[in-house]
């Protein structure tokens, strides 16, 4: 009965009162706004918070123990040589990653550009990948880079012995903690993979970016005398480099966190050359029953996946303003 | 002050606006969840494994069927969850039985991955009084109720054996190289020499998931240490420091040496398959390999191919055997002893083993129900010394288990045996 009489009460002060700074449309926004807030609140932040204490907790085992160890498991994850190896992976597959995405995807939009007849059709050739799973192209991929059938028995004929995700060479192997550190050879054929997958979006961003550029700019550079690699070089190209930046915040985001290509494709691969942080710390978590270990890397990985987004939001708030 | 209050008023009509949906939602989210869960777990009885490939969910399958009927007003749910090796499934498990919502039975390793896991974690009824109402204390051997026992008490029910310690060839490859089958390391590597002259791969692997080399990695411990030193080692008696373990990863590091160049990115059934298409001639794995060179690969017991013990290990039986439990906290526990009873009986026995591919806990299983391989094998386990599987869970907790894994397979590249030697220590610091 109370709540009624306040409803009605509210909806009277709310529709006298049209013109105020609280208008009805606010109240209805900030009333859909407030579940998701608060779900938002719990199931993302409240959790973030949790993983990070149980990250610092002693809980080792099936029976959790929550004493409080500090950063016991950050230590012991950073002396680790798995871990090491995952951070030198990581770092490696995320550079060139994202840079072939870049190159390639560019490459491609600009090609798409020229006008040609069927563009439609070549746009959802390249875009096609997308739709699919990580798992799927992690496992068609692992058929396909298998270094004793495919292509590879083609290559084999030509006097090339290309051994793929099976190489567990790292290249040029600098000693460096516990792990070797380089280029593992093994991960060129997981970024293949994730290339081909993920170059559509790219194709797509840039593509956007291109049509958007007034057909008036690109005239005037030519009326300057300008030729056609100029045109993009020096005019094109740098309009374009907020997209740029969308595309490599979107991508670091994705090969920070990757996990079921690599899951799907490789595993944690012969002395750790494909492994990740995602790998490591499901099979911590859920094959070890170490939840405060598994907890750490989970937080480390946000770390690492905060240093990309966070500046971004940042920017994109003063934008805004 | 008349705008403060107004606007006080509209946060607080925002505020149950809000509300209201959410609260409603949840109450009924509520009511719903807690009249199906309750009907569900009186009437329902969900049975948890990751039995779903071909051979195993027929067994389950059968031995459902069987239950139902004896029990046909018992409503049974199979609960299986796909994954390698039960990793999904365990992930899913723990989280159950974390969140109180414990399956009715589920499906556990005896062994270490039973007792210093879901007993010593507190989870698991006492069975005492089901084998003594069944009179099971006879009916299964002694070393394999210690497997599922923890101070005294017994916590699960048995219904297959596997045994790890197998070693398959290629019979026609044998025959043609002249080759017999090896019965120590030194048989077996006079043999891959003679094999690798030839042409032939001698060992397949495929450890792409590294559980397979951990599982070869054992059978080379058993077959050098014996059944007696291989246990002391996870009871803390014997450390891995010892210069037998030493030996052992010599052994260990000298069969990787004749294994197929791209075992990194098969799976165990591709390493079979080596062996099965005449690839390669020998291949060390549990006797699912069995289930699957017969059942997926249509070949033929003792004519396509055969088996021995791994170099060393005759007369032992490295032992993985799955069992069902009763967990604390569920609300049917009577209907699931009735699952156990027939779980252990000589009829659910012979129902789901001869199709999966195992052998019968059981000692007085119906033997005309298996095939050569199972006769031999429930012959063999009746008079060898068991010995628990350390890939499988039984012989030391997953933490360790884990470790030991990721050691392996920094040393399948590097070959380093101090330093895999050293690391086994390290992870024996997890041994309980």
């Amino acid at each position: 009965m109370k709540t009624e009489t306040m409803i009605n009460q509210s909806v009277k002060a709310v529709t006298t009162r049209k013109r105020r700074s609280l208008t009805k449309d606010h109240i209805i926004a900030i009333a859909f706004l407030i579940p998701s807030i608060l779900l938002v609140g719990v199931f993302v932040y409240g959790f973030i918070g949790w993983t990070g204490y149980v990250s610092l907790s002693n809980w080792n085992s099936l029976v959790p123990d929550f004493s409080f160890v500090g950063l016991k498991n950050y230590i012991y994850l950073f002396s680790d040589f798995r871990f090491q190896a995952d951070l030198r992976n990581t770092l490696f597959f995320t550079i060139l990653f994202i840079l072939v995405v870049i190159v390639v995807g560019q490459f491609l939009a600009i090609l798409l550009d020229q006008k040609i007849q069927q563009e439609s059709l070549f746009r959802n050739i390249f875009f096609f990948p997308m739709a699919l799973s990580f798992v799927v192209t992690g496992v068609v991929w692992q058929w396909l880079l298998n270094p004793s059938t495919g292509v590879n028995l083609f290559l084999e004929k030509i006097g090339l012995d290309s051994k793929w995700y099976t190489d567990t060479t790292i290249f040029p192997a600098i000693g460096w903690g516990k792990i070797e550190f380089g280029i593992p050879i093994a991960m060129i054929a997981v970024v293949i993979a994730a290339v081909w997958q993920m170059t559509g979006f790219s194709v797509a961003m840039y593509l956007a970016g291109l049509r958007g550029v007034p057909e008036e700019v690109r005239e005037a550079a030519r009326m300057d005398g300008a030729n056609e690699f100029q045109v993009y070089w020096k005019i094109i190209m740098p309009i374009l480099r907020p997209i740029t930046i969308s595309v490599i915040i979107i991508m670091a985001h994705i090969s920070l966190k990757i996990f079921d290509l690599i899951y799907a494709m490789t595993g944690p691969g012969a002395n750790f050359v494909t492994d990740v942080p995602g790998v490591y710390m499901y099979e911590t978590t859920f094959r070890g029953n170490y939840y405060a270990n598994g907890a750490a890397i989970a937080v480390v990985m946000l770390l690492a996946v905060a240093i990309f987004i966070v500046p971004y939001l940042w920017s994109s708030r003063k934008g805004e303003a | 002050m008349k705008g403060t209050l107004k606007k006080f008023t509209g946060w607080i009509l925002v505020l149950v606006l809000a509300l209201v949906p959410l609260s409603a939602c949840s109450n009924s989210g509520e009511t719903n969840s807690s009249s199906e869960g309750s009907a569900s777990k009186e009437e329902t009885l969900d049975i948890f494994s990751w039995w779903t490939g071909a051979g195993e969910e027929d067994g389950l399958n059968a031995l459902i069927d069987l239950f139902k009927e004896e029990y046909p007003d018992i409503e049974v749910e199979n609960a299986a969850v796909a994954g390698g090796a039960g990793t999904n499934a365990k992930a899913v498990l723990a989280s159950r039985m974390q969140g109180d919502d414990p399956p009715a039975t589920f499906q556990v390793h005896g062994g270490s991955e039973l007792n210093d896991g879901w007993v010593a974690a507190d989870k698991m009824e006492a069975l005492n009084d089901l084998y003594e109402s069944e009179g099971w204390g006879d009916k299964f051997p002694e070393d394999l109720i210690d497997l599922v026992s923890k101070d005294g008490d017994i916590y699960s029910v048995p219904v297959n054996i596997h045994r790890g310690n197998v070693l398959w060839y290629n019979t026609s490859i044998f025959e043609e190289n002249g080759v017999e089958p090896p019965a120590t390391f030194d048989d077996f590597f006079a043999a891959a020499d003679q094999l690798q002259e030839a042409g032939v791969t001698p060992l397949a692997l495929g450890d792409k998931e590294p559980w397979t080399a951990t599982h070869l990695f054992e059978t080379a411990l058993l077959g050098t240490l014996g059944a007696d030193d291989y246990k002391k080692l996870f009871t803390g008696e014997m450390s891995f420091s010892d210069p037998k373990v030493k030996e052992a990863a010599e052994n260990f590091k000298k069969m990787l040496s004749y294994v197929n160049e791209d075992h990194s990115s098969r799976n165990w059934q591709d390493a079979s398959q080596l062996v099965a298409d005449g690839e390669a001639a020998m291949n060390v794995m549990g006797d699912w390999a069995k289930g699957y060179f017969v059942n997926d690969l249509n070949l033929k017991v003792k004519e396509d191919f055969g088996w021995v013990a791994t170099p060393g290990t005759d007369g032992m039986f490295m032992v993985i055997t799955d069992t069902f439990g009763l967990p604390k906290g569920v609300s049917n526990p009577e209907d699931v002893k009735k699952f156990l009873s027939v779980l252990g009986s000589v009829e659910g026995q012979d129902a789901f083993n001869p199709l999966k591919g195992s052998i019968p806990a059981r000692v007085d299983a119906d033997l005309s129900n298996y095939d050569e391989y199972g006769k031999e094998t429930i012959e063999d386990f009746k008079n060898a010394s068991l010995a628990p599987s350390l890939a499988h869970g039984s012989a030391a907790p997953e933490g360790f288990v884990t470790k030991v894994n990721q050691a392996i397979n920094i040393f399948v590249t590097q070959q380093d045996v101090d330093q895999f030697i050293s690391s086994l220590e390290d992870a024996s610091g997890d041994l309980k």
